[in-house]
This record gives C-alpha cells, sequence and structure tokens, in this order.
C-alpha cells in the first residue's frame, strides 16, 4: 500500500508517479497524480475540499487559500508539503487501529478463558430488556453443573451484583461511572479478582446500551444481544452494529407475546438481515419457556472449551514425552 | 458516547509516537474511519478535542479520511460499493453481503515537529 496517500492495490500505477482518487467526506469525489521522487514534489492540480471549519496549523511555507463557506483549500497537501528540509515539522506514519489497545487486553483475557477451559459470554441489549432476570434464572439452572462468575456493569450501583450474589455464585460489580461499556482492561481486573475455577462459565453483562459496547471486545469466545419483544421489531435495523458483532440473538419475554402486536418473525427477520449467521433462541426468563434450547447451548460451548483444553493439555504431555525420550536417547 | 473512549485511544497512540520521536509538538492528526465503523466523525472530532487538551497534542488539527464501504456480495461474487451495514447489494437486492471496507478505525499518521 502507499504510505503517503493510502490507497491501496489494484490501482493504476504510472512509474514513478501515481494517481488515485478521493472521496471527502462532503461527497467531493477527486482524482490527482502525484510523484513519489526523492524530492517528492506534489502536483499542483488538486484541491482538497473538506466540509465544516478545519483548524489546522501550517509552517509558512504552505500557501493556502481560503475558498468561502468554511472550505479550505491545501494546496499542495499534506503528502507534498511535508518535505523534510523545509520545515522541521514531519509526518509519522502510524496506520494503528484505534482500539489496539483494547484488542489487546481482550486478546489477552480471552487467552487466559482458553488456557484454563473457561466459556465467557458478553450479555449485551437495551436496559430493561430482562438481562438480569436472565441471568439468574439461567444461573439458578445452571450452578449445580458447573461454576459459575459473573462481572456485571452499571454506571451506578452494585444491585445487579447483588441479585447475582442471591443467586449463590460469586459476582463483581463494575461501576463504569461516566463510561457507556465495559473494555478489556476492566474484564482483565475482573477476572484477576474473581478467579474464575478451570473449566468455569463467565458471564459478563454489560452495560444497558445497544451502541457502544458493540465495538469493544473484551475477550469474550460470543457475544450474545438480547431483545425483548415489548421493544420494536425493528431495532436490529436501528442498532446494526450491536447485532452484527453478536453471535447469539435472545428474543426474551416471549410469554407477553399473545398481549402485544410485536411479530417475532419479523423480528428474527430484521435481525438476520444485519447478521445472517445470527443464531436465535426464543425465550422467557420469567416463565421458562424456551430457557432449555439456551442452555443446551452453553453446554455446548462449555464442553467445545474443554475439549480445545484437554486437547492442548495432551498435545504438551505428548511434547514433553518425546522431550524426555530425547533425553533418555542421550 | 464511546468516542470519548476512542478519543482516548488516539491520544494513546500519538503520545507513544510523539514520545519515540522524541517530537515536541502534534500539528497534525490523521485518521481514517470507515463509513460502516461504529463512529460517527464529528463526535470524535468533538472529544478529540476535549481529550488532547493539555497534552501533546494540544490545538493540533484533526483530519479524517472517510473510507468508503465495501462488501462482498456472495449471490454476485464480487465486491460491491455499500452505504449501510445492513444494506442490500446494489447490484442484485440481496442481503447476503459481507462487509469487507469501511470498517475501519485506523489512526494513519502524525504530523510533528
Amino acid at each position: 500500500m502507499c504510505t503517503v496517500c493510502g490507497c491501496g492495490a489494484g490501482e493504476t500505477k504510472i512509474e514513478g508517479e501515481h494517481q488515485h482518487t478521493h472521496v471527502h467526506e462532503d461527497g467531493t469525489v477527486h482524482t490527482h497524480t502525484h510523484d513519489h521522487g526523492p524530492d517528492h514534489d506534489h502536483a499542483r492540480s488538486h484541491d482538497h475540499v473538506h466540509s465544516g471549519e478545519h483548524a489546522h496549523a501550517h509552517g509558512d511555507e504552505h500557501h493556502h487559500e481560503h475558498g468561502v463557506a468554511g472550505d479550505l483549500d491545501y494546496g499542495t497537501g499534506p503528502a507534498g508539503a511535508h518535505v523534510p528540509g523545509m520545515s522541521q515539522a514531519r509526518m509519522v506514519q502510524i496506520e494503528q487501529d484505534i482500539l489496539a489497545k483494547n484488542d489487546t487486553y481482550a486478546a489477552a483475557n480471552r487467552q487466559n478463558f482458553d488456557e484454563r477451559g473457561i466459556f465467557a459470554l458478553n450479555l449485551v441489549s437495551s436496559p430493561g430488556s430482562g438481562k438480569t432476570t436472565l441471568l439468574c434464572k439461567t444461573i439458578e439452572l445452571l450452578k449445580d453443573k458447573v461454576a459459575i462468575s459473573v462481572v456485571e456493569g452499571d454506571q451506578q450501583t452494585s444491585n445487579d451484583a447483588e441479585r447475582i450474589r442471591a443467586t449463590g455464585v460469586p459476582a463483581l460489580q463494575i461501576n463504569t461511572g461516566k463510561g457507556c461499556h465495559l473494555d478489556g482492561h476492566m474484564v482483565g481486573h475482573a477476572i484477576e479478582r474473581l478467579k474464575p475455577a478451570d473449566d468455569s462459565l463467565f458471564l459478563i453483562e454489560n452495560v444497558g446500551n445497544l451502541v457502544c459496547p458493540a465495538a469493544f471486545d473484551l475477550g469474550e469466545h460470543h457475544k450474545v444481544a438480547i431483545l425483548s419483544v415489548t421493544e420494536g421489531e425493528d431495532k436490529p435495523l436501528k442498532y446494526p452494529d450491536m447485532f452484527a458483532a453478536a453471535d447469539v440473538m435472545l428474543l426474551n419475554k416471549v410469554d407477553l407475546l399473545p398481549y402485544l402486536e410485536f411479530d417475532a418473525d419479523l423480528a428474527e427477520a430484521n435481525a438476520r438481515r444485519v447478521n445472517p449467521n445470527l443464531t436465535i433462541f426464543r425465550l422467557s426468563a420469567t416463565s421458562g419457556d424456551g430457557l432449555s434450547a439456551w442452555l443446551d447451548w452453553i453446554q455446548a460451548g462449555l464442553e467445545a472449551q474443554r475439549a480445545k483444553r484437554s486437547e492442548s493439555v495432551d498435545t504438551l504431555k505428548r511434547r514433553v514425552a518425546e522431550l524426555e525420550r530425547q533425553l533418555v536417547a542421550k | 458516547m464511546h468516542e470519548i473512549s476512542l478519543a482516548e485511544g488516539v491520544l494513546q497512540i500519538v503520545e507513544d509516537t510523539a514520545k519515540r520521536e522524541n517530537a515536541n509538538r502534534v500539528k497534525l492528526v490523521v485518521l481514517e474511519i470507515g463509513r460502516m465503523s461504529s463512529v460517527e466523525p464529528e463526535a470524535i472530532k468533538f472529544c478529540f478535542e476535549a481529550v488532547t487538551h493539555g497534552s501533546i497534542a494540544q490545538g493540533a488539527a484533526l483530519e479524517i479520511i472517510s473510507v468508503p464501504g465495501a462488501g462482498w456480495c456472495m449471490l454476485c461474487a464480487e465486491t460491491v460499493p455499500m452505504q449501510e451495514r445492513y444494506g442490500a447489494c446494489p447490484k442484485c437486492g440481496s442481503y447476503q453481503v459481507q462487509a469487507t471496507g469501511g470498517t475501519e478505525m485506523r489512526v494513519k499518521e502524525i504530523e510533528i515537529e
């Protein structure tokens, strides 16, 4: 990829010069050429038009022609203007994901889970979809079969963690204060504090918010989005990021369907439009309808994690045995 | 408002780079934000100004390069332009389109002195 303009492969390339097309925020499209020679001259034939105001501090070497109504003409543009030797200022290529730091924490969490055969789920939804009630019910039905620990994310109060603790499993409340989501770093600390058992189930109830938690990987194995039938069928279309990020959708409170004008099939179709690979369960935490399929899905996930762990343990054992044999042979 | 967390992520990357390069000041930060990413460019501009206050990047200009959306349509078996993440294929109208471009959120480069 060209590191001056970021244009990708497959574009027209002329030796020593190349051409590419910019599409700006305001929809302006323009094509220009530039020179990649050692002195890095930049063709002055293109205009960078930006929408809105744009505070841009450049050295005196630049000549900016300002248009009307907030438009800004860069003239030479940054790639050609910041030539070493012409100005003390210099461009530093970074090309790094904004979320790279979070993703590093999340990857560490995931590795921690995998090494210990833990199955981790991140439950996301809007406030009031019944996440905590569903969690309590799920825990009650599973706690005799598997060790469970829970992380509760809320802006304020430890009400939810107290509800979970009442079921008899350890829960840690994270208050995000002004924050709107949990991040990988917070969950890393929660793992340290909760010390989940090997081969256990780790449940994270994210802050009730259908927007922000979608972008933040916590190291979970699956995001589980909960949509209740008291919300609109079009929620997956209104908040596509979350339903695209999730692997599972739970359509909750289905016991209320007879009293509502909610089209469950339409809700599922909308969700699949955003994410064709979504696994969907219809259930009610209150009446218990449909819970068994959801519990079976969790059990299958737990078994897969354990199998993966014992597989890697077996691989390690085989390697140890092999190395020992080699030592003996010597 | 997760843009504030993202802006802090940007600042962290910028500060690390500026320190490594022994910069005195950051003049310009260039981001690449896909049109189908979960970032509102206006919100991140606002947040960037707030989080850079008092940092090495205070007063730095923020340029956002908007990356157009693209997806792989399974029926057409080709890359098609996309406007929205859940949008239909502009050629065949099916929704079996997997986003392949326009979901990025990256710090592309910075100008320092």
